[in-house]
């Protein structure tokens, strides 16, 4: 094995790959048992890379070979040996008297989707460090590859921006403790790499920004009461000069902080009646030829800070409202479907996004959020994510899905629980061949990984009645 | 009336006092309520609070016995409270303290404890007990008075809510005088330990949340069809042939610390063993127990529900309560009767042959009644009383006076409560409380809402409602997501059980359970969040 490098040490750690691993095989007429020991598992990686960022375009492919004469993992990228060794560790098996064994076997493996996303949101709820660090190991077993980071929201702003620190002293929940400073982000980042899971940073604007006010007064729109300001506000203010300015510095703060191509930019949920109360925003629509069309005044916006972003140098994931809204973006945008029957059911959505040449992201039946009694991963498994009408040209256009946990009423009481095994439905769903829907057979191997969840730490929460070996408790 | 086994000579007397606080209450609870920190969960039955502040420093308060209380340092049960107490109000901000001088204001220094009449420290909780206590925060000596133990219990729990810090940490508390007992004396938690085994360590911890919201009842539904973990000392194969594994039981001395544990707080343990359906785990260790069904003529190889006709069943059914019956203390055990699948029975040839000499006809009820009989019969012979599932009463041709009636079902629940109480029986109610039933959003404002003496009936119907239950059945839930799942859910149902019928505001309510969340999270319990916002403490997980 060649001198192993910290993205794969770290894989390693939870696995007994340096211990001998007997390989039973059985001799024919004669019955005898030969144990061929496996002391190594050999790691043959073609394309360098050890040292950078994963990204969309990351080749995940990887085989895994093991009988008499080899112990083999070849992948094409280390991304790729990341995903063949976590597979390897759900190989090794023990007998009742403890022995660890591997069975012979053959596999080749690559993603379905190259997009397999988890939605945690900061905002609602404060999610301490170890709980994102956490979230990152466990999606590493699932083969999840990005982390949608919604980082602030209306509720708080715990981001620590250093070009505006007051956007977190005034808009946390508490700016001592309920923040994520720089090096907890650069540590976010760096433990997602190490796990070939890219960091896919929302900064969601003009709407869920009531925590952005505080911080930068005259940012958000003050909503009026016939022709006095009521004294609240609303979504971020698009007909002001300075909101641009200080979208382009912001912007280029969070540019250079993470990593990634993508940044997510939201436009989600924009309320209008803000903006149709204030007389400053009605004398804009008019000298801007808007009429009485609230989205085109969205449009305005978003554009703007689209051409913003772009010239930065990255490209951006959008909610699909912005889509909906007609706003003009750039071909290469990406759109994620999150709304399950408005304006119209999902799958009619991916059909109208992809046909207007878009790459759609699924996440609408995925509301991990939405919780209800009984088992429901099974109906986030058998969602089939491109069952929409369309082109095989189209069907491409589908990069993958994302399942969503917001954070209304969650937080590190019960984040662990909520997620998993459930979340586990959607990994599957978007790594494994389409034809993977027997819901037995499902089942079985769900059950048993849960089990494995438990054994690794985590308190991932019982699928049906039944027992682990070894249960849970708390430390 | 005469209630079997609910010792209430008290109880119309208690009724007046109450009737004359309640007018007390609405009004008192309004000051409360402007006072901002005040976050009292369940809120009790009077509470009157001046703006004066005392001041309270850890190294110079403590809980003291008053010189004329009949419960002295003696009882272990005071003085396990008063360290635990100690530490939920100042245990977590353990400080280096500095020179006395620095005190301002008024101190309080002791809580002095007295308890009015023979005590009962060394006994078990019943349905009867009192709970009731007042509490009269005054610089230096606060006083806690109370008849019973169990009235000092729940008047600590008070108390430490009261106290709170100020901006610049110190620990404070606003002059108060409060009078409180419950509305209900039934107030439980259900947990089912067969679908998923629950560790010891988390029954503890559900413990210690049941006494932060004063619920004084756990509803130990222990074994069912999945599994058997009830280490019966008299039949050992029940849980070696019955329980997922070795190391998914309940040993005898785990049983025993369950119930002490519970004792200390103030809560019954009411253990389920419930029959004759629900029994396929019995069946492992137990052979000739359980109906073997018929296909035609043919056993099918496949069991029901324990048989109803041979003596040998009766026989071990006796010997199993009697255990049950000295292993468990309370007065009550829960003997189930739900969900009986005639179908087994029916293809049986000897059942059928049953029933026909019995003149049962086709109706199976019959035989459920008959076999329900049997065993009420065999645990009043050994001094207990009995609590059954509602179909015990829906089928029944007789059912003994006394037999507490617990509905479960949601359909026309309210019908059911007016049909049970107009019968006599008292009620248990469960129906709305199914916390086991998760949705989206804020489902604990529908419990809240739930009036338990909302049907159909007369004053004397409606005090047959000894309480509720909240239930949290276990197909999906574990000691993984147990008590984010339970708390603060159930705290819904505990002011409900608790509180005067008139506090229902669900802003107040809101406000206050927020708070008391974060309680809880800074007492290491586990609570999930009621709704977007944050806690000082998160959680240290």
């Amino acid at each position: 094995m060649a001198p192993v490098h910290p993205n794969l040490r770290a894989a390693l750690h939870h696995l007994p790959v340096h211990l001998p691993i007997p390989v039973p095989r059985q001799f024919g007429r004669a019955g005898k048992r030969h144990m061929s020991e496996k002391n190594s598992l050999v790691i043959l990686v073609v394309t360098p890379g050890c040292d950078q960022f994963p990204s969309l375009e990351s080749v995940e492919n990887y085989t895994l070979t093991v009988n008499d004469e080899q112990c083999f993992l070849l992948s094409e990228t280390v991304w790729g040996a990341l995903r063949g060794l976590e597979t390897f560790s759900q190989l090794v098996w023990r007998s009742p008297e403890g022995t660890f064994y591997i069975n012979k076997t053959e596999i080749e493996d690559f993603p379905r989707f190259p997009h397999r996303g988890l939605l945690l949101d900061t905002s609602r709820h404060y999610l301490p460090l170890a709980s994102i660090l956490d979230t990152l190991d466990v999606m590493a077993y699932n083969k999840f590859n990005v982390f949608h980071w919604h980082l602030v929201d209306d509720s708080s702003f715990p981001y620590e921006s250093f070009t505006f620190p007051n956007l977190t002293k005034k808009g946390s929940y508490n700016p001592a403790t309920h923040i994520y400073t720089a090096q907890d982000v650069k540590k976010v980042i760096e433990y997602a790499r190490l796990r070939g899971i890219r960091v896919l940073a929302e900064f969601d604007t003009p709407g869920h920004t009531l925590s952005w006010g505080p911080g930068v007064p005259g940012l958000l729109t003050p909503c009026y009461s016939g022709s006095h300001p009521s004294g609240t506000f609303g979504p971020v203010n698009p007909a002001l000069n300075n909101t641009y300015e200080f979208m382009s510095t912001f912007f280029l703060e969070i540019s250079s902080v993470f990593p990634d191509f993508y940044l997510h930019l939201g436009g989600d949920e924009v309320d209008f009646t803000c903006w149709k109360s204030n007389p400053d925003i009605q004398a804009f629509m008019k000298k801007k030829g808007f009429g009485e069309d609230f989205k085109k005044l969205e449009s305005f916006y978003i554009q703007t800070l689209l051409d913003i972003v772009s010239a930065y140098g990255k490209g951006y994931v959008v909610w699909q409202e912005v889509f909906d809204n007609k706003v003009k973006v750039q071909p290469d945008t990406v759109i994620q479907i999150w709304r399950e029957e408005m304006p119209v059911r999902y799958t009619k959505e991916m059909e109208l996004v992809t046909s207007a040449g878009f790459r759609a992201l699924l996440s609408a039946p995925w509301y991990l959020n939405h919780i209800t009694y009984g088992p429901d991963w099974k109906n986030i498994y058998m969602v089939e994510p491109l069952a929409f009408e369309g082109s095989p040209e189209q069907k491409a256009l589908v990069i993958g899905g994302e399942a969503c946990m917001w954070g209304e009423y969650v937080d590190s009481t019960n984040l662990v629980p909520r997620l998993w095994p459930r979340a586990g439905a959607v990994a599957e769903r978007l790594w494994s061949n389409k034809m993977l829907t027997n819901l037995d057979f499902a089942y079985k191997r769900l059950a048993h990984f849960r089990c494995e969840l438990l054994r690794r730490g985590v308190q991932a929460q019982p699928l049906s009645v039944g027992y682990c070996d070894v249960e849970f408790e708390q430390t | 009336m005469e209630h079997r086994g609910l010792g209430w000579p008290r109880l119309p007397r208690l009724l007046e006092v109450l009737a004359a606080l309640a007018v007390q209450a609405v009004r008192a609870s309004a000051i409360a309520a402007a006072s901002p920190d005040l976050s009292l969960w369940p809120m009790p039955l009077s509470v009157q609070t001046t703006p004066r502040v005392l001041h309270l420093s850890p190294d110079n308060f403590f809980f003291g016995h008053s010189s004329t209380s009949k419960a002295g340092p003696s009882c272990s049960l005071l003085q396990e409270a008063f360290r635990r107490y100690y530490d939920y109000i100042f245990g977590f901000y353990k400080w280096h303290h500095g020179s006395a001088d620095l005190r301002v204001g008024v101190e309080l220094q002791q809580l002095q404890v007295s308890v009015v009449l023979e005590p009962e420290c060394d006994t078990f909780p019943k349905i009867s007990s009192d709970e009731s206590y007042t509490l009269l925060v005054k610089g230096p000596v606060a006083s806690l008075t109370a008849n019973r133990v169990w009235g000092v219990l729940r008047g600590l729990e008070t108390f430490s809510q009261l106290i709170y810090q100020d901006f610049y940490g110190t620990f404070t508390v606003n002059e108060s005088n409060i009078v409180d007992s419950p509305r209900f004396p039934h107030r439980g938690i259900l947990i089912d330990t067969s679908r998923h085994f629950l560790s010891i360590k988390s029954i503890f911890k559900t413990l210690d949340a049941m006494a932060f919201n004063k619920f004084n009842v756990l509803h130990w539904h222990i074994v069912d069809d999945p599994s058997f973990p009830y280490q019966s000392i008299t039949f050992p194969g029940l849980s070696e042939k019955g329980s997922y594994s070795s190391s998914h039981v309940y040993t005898p001395n785990d049983v025993r610390m369950v119930i002490e544990y519970a004792r200390l707080r103030g809560i019954r343990i009411v253990p389920e063993f419930d029959s004759p359906g629900h029994t396929q785990s019995w069946g492992e260790g137990q052979k000739d127990l359980l109906t073997p069904c018929y296909n035609g003529k043919d056993p099918s190889g496949a069991f029901g529900p324990i048989n109803p006709i041979w003596n040998t069943t009766y026989s071990f059914l006796s010997k199993f309560f009697k255990e049950i019956s000295t292993v468990f203390p309370d007065e009550f055990i829960h003997l189930g009767g739900d969900e009986v699948d005639f179908d087994c029975w029916a293809s049986n040839p000897e059942i059928q042959d049953f029933m026909r000499n019995k003149g049962f006809g086709r109706n199976f009820k019959k035989l459920e009644s008959f076999y329900m009989q049997m065993v009420l019969d065999m645990i009043s012979a050994i001094n207990k009383s009995s609590i059954v599932w509602q179909e015990v009463f829906d089928d029944a041709s007789k059912l003994m006076p006394g037999t507490v009636i617990q509905v479960w079902k949601v359909e026309d629940y309210t019908r059911e409560q007016s049909k049970v109480t107009e019968a006599g029986f008292p009620v248990i109610l469960s129906a709305p409380w199914y916390l086991d039933w998760i949705s989206y959003g804020q489902d604990w404002k529908k419990y809240y809402a739930v009036d338990p003496l909302s049907f159909e009936g007369s004053q004397e119907q409606k005090k047959l409602v000894i309480g509720g239950e909240a239930c949290l059945w276990g197909e999906y839930v574990d000691a993984t997501n147990l008590t984010p799942r339970l708390w603060p859910r159930a705290s819904a149902v505990g002011e409900r059980l608790w509180s005067h019928k008139d506090v229902r505001g669900l802003e107040d309510a809101y406000r206050r359970l927020t708070i008391h969340r974060c309680r809880m999270l800074r007492r290491g319990i586990a609570a999930e969040p009621v709704f977007t916002g944050y806690c000082d403490h998160e959680d240290r997980m």
